[in-house]
């Protein structure tokens, strides 16, 4: 049946140049070849987001008076509306650390350079993405917590120097966060962000599937050498362990789902006093605890202006990193991009760790 | 000679490797997605909201009903109509079109009840004159309640 579906459209669309490519296509064997599952992972997770997604709309209504109790319907009313919901939740996590893992084995790896310019930075865009689809599906359920990291978020965003003011009145819609806001980020959330994922992540794969898998500089080396590679083919042999790969997280997803719920809380309050312990989702947790350390004044500067200009410069360097690295565009191992990027490492998880438990 | 000949191979059931491995993953995958189409089937159906339990409301007050007139009122969670015929009676029917569920209303002039969907026609005793609408209207069983002057109009379902 399928074969003759197949046989019709190749009749009418010659789809000989997709069959050879993915007859050819093969993915090298060797040591850190395990690093490669890691963004089909993430990408299978963000379909489970789409689909997951498109079922939580199918009830969640996007008003300040109504979401807590239509995400409450959800949970308690429809059925299996708890594990749907709890999926979306739990595999946004998993799919902001699967994107981290990715960027960081992408990173240690050098897969950045030449000719990867493009990827890494389709790749470091998506993760940017894939955290404001975290900040602003946070807010949506609109409860206490959310309300109030959601305040605190924005507020980053109006310590930016000239531009504060305005950017915060954009995020929040208005000067408060309110049910404007709400609205905002629920049609960022699902349609804005939506959109240019999917072109990202179309960029992204063409260009992995155009260009092939990236040889670890050491690997590489011994290749020119004359050292024979190993090779799979990419069909069926690879796919079927990504698909295997998919499997885990489908299952790890599905544990989690089941056995640990993802609480709503109480609903927001602007007039509330704010709950204690209140602090962002994990992934953010990081740079909450950063700006929390500052000083008021660094050399006569606002210490949150500063901190928030240190990230946007660092996250504008990650973008670069593949035009900063010469020595890995000549195929030289550049240990002073190894040392960063561990550095870096360190940085977030201690710092993660510690925003997690300080007062 | 061999003396491997000495235990008999029986040629059992033809399943080889192929046809092994062929079944197990199909199993698996067919179960995966059993497990996935089913919750999400089920989610699709919206939970039962349960019929309201109201079985009568008040309409409106008698004051507020002139004669040849009507008016719309909730009953429970679909709209019903109340009307005055020119000779004082008040009835009252279900106000959703028995052809495609739009909300019929009261015509003075031609003192009829009229879906403007379809160009519905019902008489004041909820009956089809013309237009599509395949049944007459659900009537409602009406109660005066309260003092002369200031009665309030009841409608119930069902006989009274």
């Amino acid at each position: 049946m399928l074969k003759r579906v197949i046989a019709w459209v190749d009749e009418r669309v010659d789809l000989s140049d997709v069959r050879n490519f993915i007859a050819h296509k093969t993915v090298p064997i060797h040591t850190q070849e395990v690093w490669y599952y890691l963004g089909g992972m993430t990408l299978f997770l963000f379909a489970v987001q789409v689909v997951t997604g498109i079922l939580l709309l199918l009830y969640y209504r996007p008003s300040a008076a109504e979401a807590y109790e239509s995400v409450q319907f959800i949970v308690s009313q429809v059925e299996f509306g708890w594990l749907i919901r709890n999926i979306h939740s739990w595999s946004a996590n998993l799919l902001v650390g699967l994107a981290f893992a990715h960027f960081m084995s992408v990173f240690l790896l050098k897969s950045y350079r030449k000719p990867r310019e493009m990827t890494w930075v389709t790749g470091i865009l998506l993760l940017f993405l894939m955290l404001g689809f975290g900040f602003s599906g946070y807010l949506l359920p609109w409860n206490e917590l959310s309300f109030f990291a959601t305040k605190v978020g924005t507020g980053i965003a109006g310590s930016i120097p000239l531009a504060g003011k305005f950017l915060l009145r954009l995020l929040r819609g208005g000067d408060d966060v309110t049910g404007a806001t709400l609205s905002r980020f629920y049609a960022v959330h699902v349609a804005v962000l939506p959109a240019l994922t999917t072109v990202l992540v179309a960029g992204h794969l063409l260009l992995v599937q155009r260009q092939g898998m990236s040889l670890p500089l050491a690997i590489e080396r011994r290749v020119k050498a004359g050292e024979p590679l190993r090779e799979m083919r990419f069909f069926p042999n690879y796919v079927m362990r990504d698909v295997l790969a998919w499997y885990i997280a489908l299952a790890l997803l599905a544990a989690l789902a089941a056995f640990y719920p993802w609480e709503l809380g109480k609903k927001a309050d602007p007039f509330a006093p704010v709950p204690v312990g209140i602090r962002p989702e994990w992934y953010f947790l990081a740079m909450f605890h950063t700006l929390k350390l500052l000083p008021s004044h660094i050399l006569g500067l606002e210490g949150e202006r500063l901190g928030v200009f240190a990230f946007g410069l660092a996250a504008a360097l990650l973008v670069l990193v593949p035009f900063l690295d010469r020595r890995a565009n000549r195929g030289e191992s550049s240990p002073l991009f190894t040392i960063v990027a561990v550095l870096g490492l360190i940085y977030f998880v201690t710092f993660t760790i510690i925003g997690r438990y300080a007062k | 000679m061999t003396v491997r000949s000495e235990i008999p191979m029986r040629p059992g059931p033809a399943i080889d490797r192929r046809t092994f491995l062929d079944t197990l993953l199909t199993v698996g995958f067919v179960s995966t997605a059993a497990a996935i189409v089913y919750p999400v089937s089920r989610y699709l159906v919206p939970p039962a909201t349960g019929e309201p339990a109201t079985a009568s409301v008040v309409a409106s007050t008698l004051a507020a009903l002139k004669p040849n007139s009507g008016l719309l009122f909730k009953f429970g969670n679909k709209p019903g109509i109340v009307i005055r015929t020119a000779e004082g009676e008040v009835r009252a029917f279900s106000a959703v079109c028995t052809h495609l569920d739009c909300t019929v209303q009261f015509k003075t002039d031609t003192a009829q009840l009229w879906c403007p969907c379809h160009n519905g026609l019902y008489d004041v005793g909820g009956n089809v004159v013309s237009g599509p609408p395949p049944r007459s209207l659900e009537r409602f069983v009406v109660n005066l309640r309260g003092e002369a002057g200031a009665e309030d109009i009841v409608v119930s379902r069902g006989s009274s």
